[in-house]
């Protein structure tokens, strides 16, 4: 550890200043002069066909300065899936067209399908009110099972089918699993339900589209977790605006969790409506349009199977998994029910034989996409639950189990039979740590004592391993990504000797601002306050792929740290020339470059002075200036994991469940701001826990969201939550990336759901229950009922 | 939101005067209206604020009873009638969040009538007398069903007058989203005798369970309720509890309520 407030200091997040006292600057912040803002007519019916739709009324409105319909957008490109999966017999997936504005039919409840540009926001809410749309109910598709039995209504007509691929992981593994789990001593089996969640940040999607006619020049101010891939997915595949001729930028964003990776309609048609209106057009979605039209998470059924010998080692898992997609194909939503989520399917452990089966089904739902552990918690909750059950039937501790089956210190790299492979870890010692710290051996006593009070005690303990850091383009190219997955970084040492860090990644939470200056500041040796990060904005920064995937530290932390080297590299041809001595003979340390075995030194400033101020520079072989920038593609995923234990009280008259303990023992590899992580982690483990205990996106029969508002949809509030305690003392460095970093972001969100299942499960079984599972959300009322069956 | 014009007036016959108008609608603490007007489900013409009403607002415990000025915000309730009628008070203490409590007003909850909110629950099982500007209305008739009350279009909450009971509860058991009542129950021991009522749980709002009734009024005590639950035909099953649950949790809540009763 060097300078006060570098690399493993727990700096207080310095952003979060101007975010306390109501100075951060989010996308609705930003008012142009002469902004139109824009209103949407959604759909009030899951599947319809538009008969037609008159606007004549709407635009004779007060304030009324455009009416836009499908019938505008048609010759518009269709926002496209960014990976491309191929069904076991190889056919490719099935794509659909998602446009702009919806046109010909609507999917689902809230698909848009006209937009009106007014004056004022109520001018255009008024007028959205007075479009005469005349649309024809169809017969919806809601259920999977159904969807997929189902030819006569379909979400999408053209491909004839609601399925949008049948993808087989690994395929070839499929006969010897099949073989394995024939012949094997024991096989427990277990369905389950992933529910549907409703990522809800705190600020909802905004976007403002803004023309130039001079120039020509666009840009779009959004609420966007990778503002160049949203670029990227305008230019390419939407609207064909060069690159050079659109600037994406997202300011401050109050979380997205997922929700704002993807590109949306919306933002394409606040652009076009600029143009066409040479002025800005603006779209603040409220609550309710985030409800409806924000792309959901997880939405799993699985089946699941587990075959082992009678002493608990694994031979087998094989995994048959419903995804439910939506009625549109999100940008990464192909992605995660398959490579974020099959790949994971042998968990921590050295199972031999795995095989996963994932259907993808079309429904006439909100789109599906990746929600902060993407494919991830779906993986891990499968494992953990029917591994836990596998320990009841076998009579078999569940600490012991997972023991007998972790891969060891001694095996990495270990190639998985999910076919990646983990490079480092040690989830023994997480677990010795976890039995620690949560106090496992005092559980009983604890036990006793709420049974006095009429409460019925439960410990869930369970692993967790996440692959992440997404990125490696070789490894998600041949995995079927169409985009790649590294990110950038410049360094940008100014005369003065302050730096400026231009990132792909953009933090909308994750305190970037704070831990990004840490590496550099670390490296430079200079005050961590004399480093600025600045992110978010194309016309700024270098091509990045943003913040997903608990990328930004692994990936794009380490092209800062890449970017930096190349700094001290080319200070120390500045020091060289400026001591008079070969740059082999310069060391640095501290901020300071040196002459070995001499007292000459200069300090990091003067080199930077120096480097804008060329007067005798040796031209040929020293450039002017001091800055650099960094590509970084990693050679592997990262792999995080950890082991989690908490304890539950049920109630056993309501049902109602209290959770007592959550304890967090994560391997994250290199710690860069612990602090930071904490909050990571927390906050992950909140949304775990809002999983297992609260969210649920329903959607009845018709396709209408029963939960489609705070007053139904359950967000976990702080007095729902235990004292959450977090520790990531027990880590490994990860083996392929200079920071030794393998990211936090999600882990506490994979980790905890199956952690709390297990424990209101172990809860019913010491109670006298014979409850061997509960689907998520576990509320009180179906406890109650599975208590009652 | 629609546009509106807004009035504050200072005394009972001005805000009636400006209730009788055409599209006037009378606004409480507005934890209700205001939400249904953001999201253009309601359209008043215009909102008269009665928070401001001489006499409307405040707890005045001199009486035999306790009288609630109708304008009375539910934090107001949580501690000026801590004393008095503690059931009460606790009951205004777990309305909501602090923001709701400090707006929201027990006319507006009572004219509103919520089948899930906690007022009602009180009002029955205390036999209030809910005060308008017209006249007196006994709680067992101004409950009449969901959202329904015996109040006319133009008709303000003045003021709700309490009977205090020997002894009282209330046991809300929260619905995990809106944290209303999934199921509330109310018990109030007087003189007259024991009544029980259940919020959240029936289709057609509040209501008094006799049968736990009777049996208290011979014992009071859990045990006399032991094994009963109510009916569960009429009530209501959503995405947050079968009828069946709520039926069960009735009989859980009352029993709670009875021990918990001083
Ligand atoms: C987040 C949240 C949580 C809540 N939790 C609970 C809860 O746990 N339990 C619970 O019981 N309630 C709960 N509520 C509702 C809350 O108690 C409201 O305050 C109440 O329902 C309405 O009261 P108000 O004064 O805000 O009325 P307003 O919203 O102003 O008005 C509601 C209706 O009553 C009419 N009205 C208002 N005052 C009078 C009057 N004096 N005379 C005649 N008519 C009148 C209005 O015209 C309108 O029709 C919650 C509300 C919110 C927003």
């Amino acid at each position: 550890m060097a300078a006060d407030g570098g690399m493993g200091h727990a700096t207080k997040r310095r952003e979060d200043v101007r975010f306390l006292v109501g100075r951060g600057k989010y996308c609705d912040d930003y008012v142009p002069a002469k902004t139109s803002y824009c209103a949407f007519a959604r759909s009030t019916v899951a599947n319809g066909k538009i008969k037609s739709i008159n606007t004549k009324a709407a635009a004779k409105m007060p304030g009324v300065v455009a009416v836009f319909t499908g019938d505008d957008f048609v010759e518009v490109g269709g926002n496209p899936a960014g990976w491309l999966i191929n069904s076991r017999d190889g056919e490719p997936m099935k794509e659909p067209k998602r446009p702009v504005l919806a046109h010909g039919k609507v999917r689902h409840v809230g698909d848009a399908y006209a937009a009106v540009i007014a004056e004022t926001r109520e001018q255009a809410l008024d007028a959205v009110e007075a479009i005469e749309a005349d649309i024809q109910e169809l017969d919806a598709v809601v259920n999977m099972a159904d969807a997929l039995a189902n030819t006569k209504t379909l979400v999408h007509d053209e491909i004839g089918t609601n399925q949008c691929f049948d993808w087989g992981w690994i395929e070839d593994n499929r006969a010897a699993t099949d073989e394995a789990i024939k012949n094997a001593p024991h096989v427990t089996t277990l369905e389950l339900v992933n529910n549907r969640l409703v990522p809800n940040a705190l600020e909802p999607r905004c976007s403002i589209g803004e023309y130039d006619p001079g120039t020509g020049d666009y840009k779009l101010t959004t609420t966007s977790q990778n503002p160049h891939l949203t670029r990227l997915l305008i230019s390419a595949f939407v609207m064909g605006i060069p690159e050079n001729k659109l600037t994406v930028h997202a300011p401050d964003v109050g979380g997205g969790f997922g929700s704002k990776i993807y590109h949306y309609g919306e933002e394409a048609l606040v652009l076009a409506a600029a143009k066409k209106l040479n002025r800005p057009v603006k779209w603040t979605s409220t609550r309710t349009e985030a409800f409806l039209s924000d792309a959901h998470g997880r939405d799993h059924v699985t089946k699941i199977e587990l075959a082992c010998e009678k002493d608990g080692t694994f031979i087998a898992f094989r995994t048959e998994t419903m995804a439910n997609v939506g009625a549109y194909l999100s940008n990464f939503s192909t992605a995660t029910p398959t490579f974020l989520h099959g790949t994971l399917m042998a968990g921590n452990y050295t199972v031999p034989n795995v095989y996963v089966n994932v259907k993808a089904v079309f429904t006439n739902t909100a789109p599906v996409d990746a929600y902060r552990g993407a494919g991830r918690p779906e993986a891990t909750f499968s494992l953990e639950r029917v591994i836990d059950k596998a320990a009841r039937e076998l009579g078999i501790n569940p600490i012991e189990i997972r023991r007998k089956n972790f891969i060891k210190p001694d095996q990495y790299p270990y190639a998985s039979a999910a076919g990646l492979e983990y490079d480092s870890g040690n989830y023994d010692a997480l677990m010795d740590g976890l039995e620690k710290l949560a106090d496992i051996s005092g559980f009983e006593a604890r036990c006793k004592e709420s049974a006095k009070n009429g409460k019925l005690r439960g410990l869930g303990i369970n692993s967790y391993i996440e692959a992440c850091g997404i990125a490696p383009s070789n490894l998600v190219g041949v995995l079927g990504s169409r985009v790649g997955l590294y990110d950038a970084a410049t360094v940008r040492v100014n005369a003065t000797g302050n730096i400026s860090v231009m990132v792909g990644a953009h933090s909308h939470g994750q305190g970037h601002e704070t831990a990004f200056p840490q590496i550099v500041a670390d490296m430079l040796g200079v005050d961590p306050m004399s480093i600025e990060i600045v992110h978010g904005d194309t016309s700024k920064i270098p091509f990045g792929m943003g913040t997903y995937g608990s990328r930004s530290l692994a990936v794009c932390g380490s092209a800062v740290f890449r970017a930096t080297e190349k700094i001290i590299a080319k200070a120390t041809l500045i020091a060289a020339h400026m001591m008079e001595d070969k740059p082999d003979n310069v060391d640095f340390d501290a901020g300071e470059f040196s002459v070995k075995g001499t007292n000459k030194k200069v300090s990091f400033g003067e080199v930077a002075l120096k480097a804008y101020i060329p007067h005798d520079f040796p031209l040929e072989s020293i450039e002017p200036g001091l800055e650099e920038t960094a590509f970084y593609d990693p050679a592997n995923f990262t792999y995080p994991s950890g082991a989690y234990g908490c304890e539950v009280e049920v109630d056993p008259e309501t049902g109602k469940v209290d959770i007592c303990s959550m304890v967090a023992m994560d391997d994250f590899g290199t710690v860069v701001n612990p602090l930071i992580v904490t909050g990571q982690v927390q906050g992950g483990l909140a949304q775990g826990i809002g999983q297992a205990l609260l969210e649920h996106g329903i959607y009845d029969e018709n396709g209408q969201l029963l939960s489609g508002s705070f007053m139904d949809y359950a967000m976990p509030r702080a007095d729902d939550l235990p004292n959450l305690v977090v520790d990531h003392s027990h880590a490994t460095t990860c083996t392929h990336n200079p920071i030794g970093a393998k990211g936090c972001g999600e882990a506490g969100a994979i980790g905890s759901p199956p952690t709390v299942v297990n424990a209101v499960v172990d809860a019913l079984q010491r109670g006298g229950f014979d409850v061997e599972h509960i689907d998520m959300p576990v509320s009180p009322a179906r406890v109650w009922a599975a208590m009652n069956e | 939101m629609y546009n509106f014009e807004f009035t504050k007036p200072k005394t009972i016959k001005d805000a009636a005067k400006a209730l009788a108008a055409d599209g006037a609608q009378a606004l409480g603490g507005g934890q209700t209206l205001l939400p249904t007007m953001k999201q253009r489900l309601a359209m008043p013409e215009t909102l008269v604020s009665l928070t401001e009403v001489d006499g409307m607002v405040g707890v005045d415990s001199r009486g035999t009873g306790l009288t609630i000025g109708g304008a009375t915000t539910h934090a107001q309730v949580a501690s000026d009638a801590a004393d008095v009628y503690p059931a009460l008070a606790g009951l205004a203490a777990g309305i909501g969040d602090p923001a709701v409590r400090n707006r929201g007003t027990i006319g507006g909850s009572l004219a509103n009538n919520d089948p899930a909110a906690c007022y009602p629950a009180a009002a029955l099982a205390s036999g209030a007398t809910i005060t308008t500007n017209k006249r007196d209305i006994h709680a067992v008739d101004y409950f009449q069903g969901m959202f329904e009350t015996a109040l006319a279009e133009d008709e303000i909450i003045t003021a709700v007058q309490f009977p205090i009971p020997q002894a009282g509860n209330y046991q809300k058991f929260v619905q995990p989203a809106s944290r209303f009542a999934l199921v509330g129950v109310f018990v109030a021991k007087t003189a007259d005798g024991v009544r029980v009522a259940v919020t959240g749980a029936s289709g057609s709002g509040v209501y008094r369970w006799t049968a736990a009734e009777t049996a208290l009024n011979s014992d009071f005590s859990a045990k006399a309720i032991e094994g009963l639950s109510d009916d569960p035909s009429e009530m209501i099953t959503d995405l947050h509890g079968t009828a069946a649950y709520r039926a069960h949790l009735v009989g859980v809540l009352t029993r709670r309520a009875v021990t918990a009763s001083r």
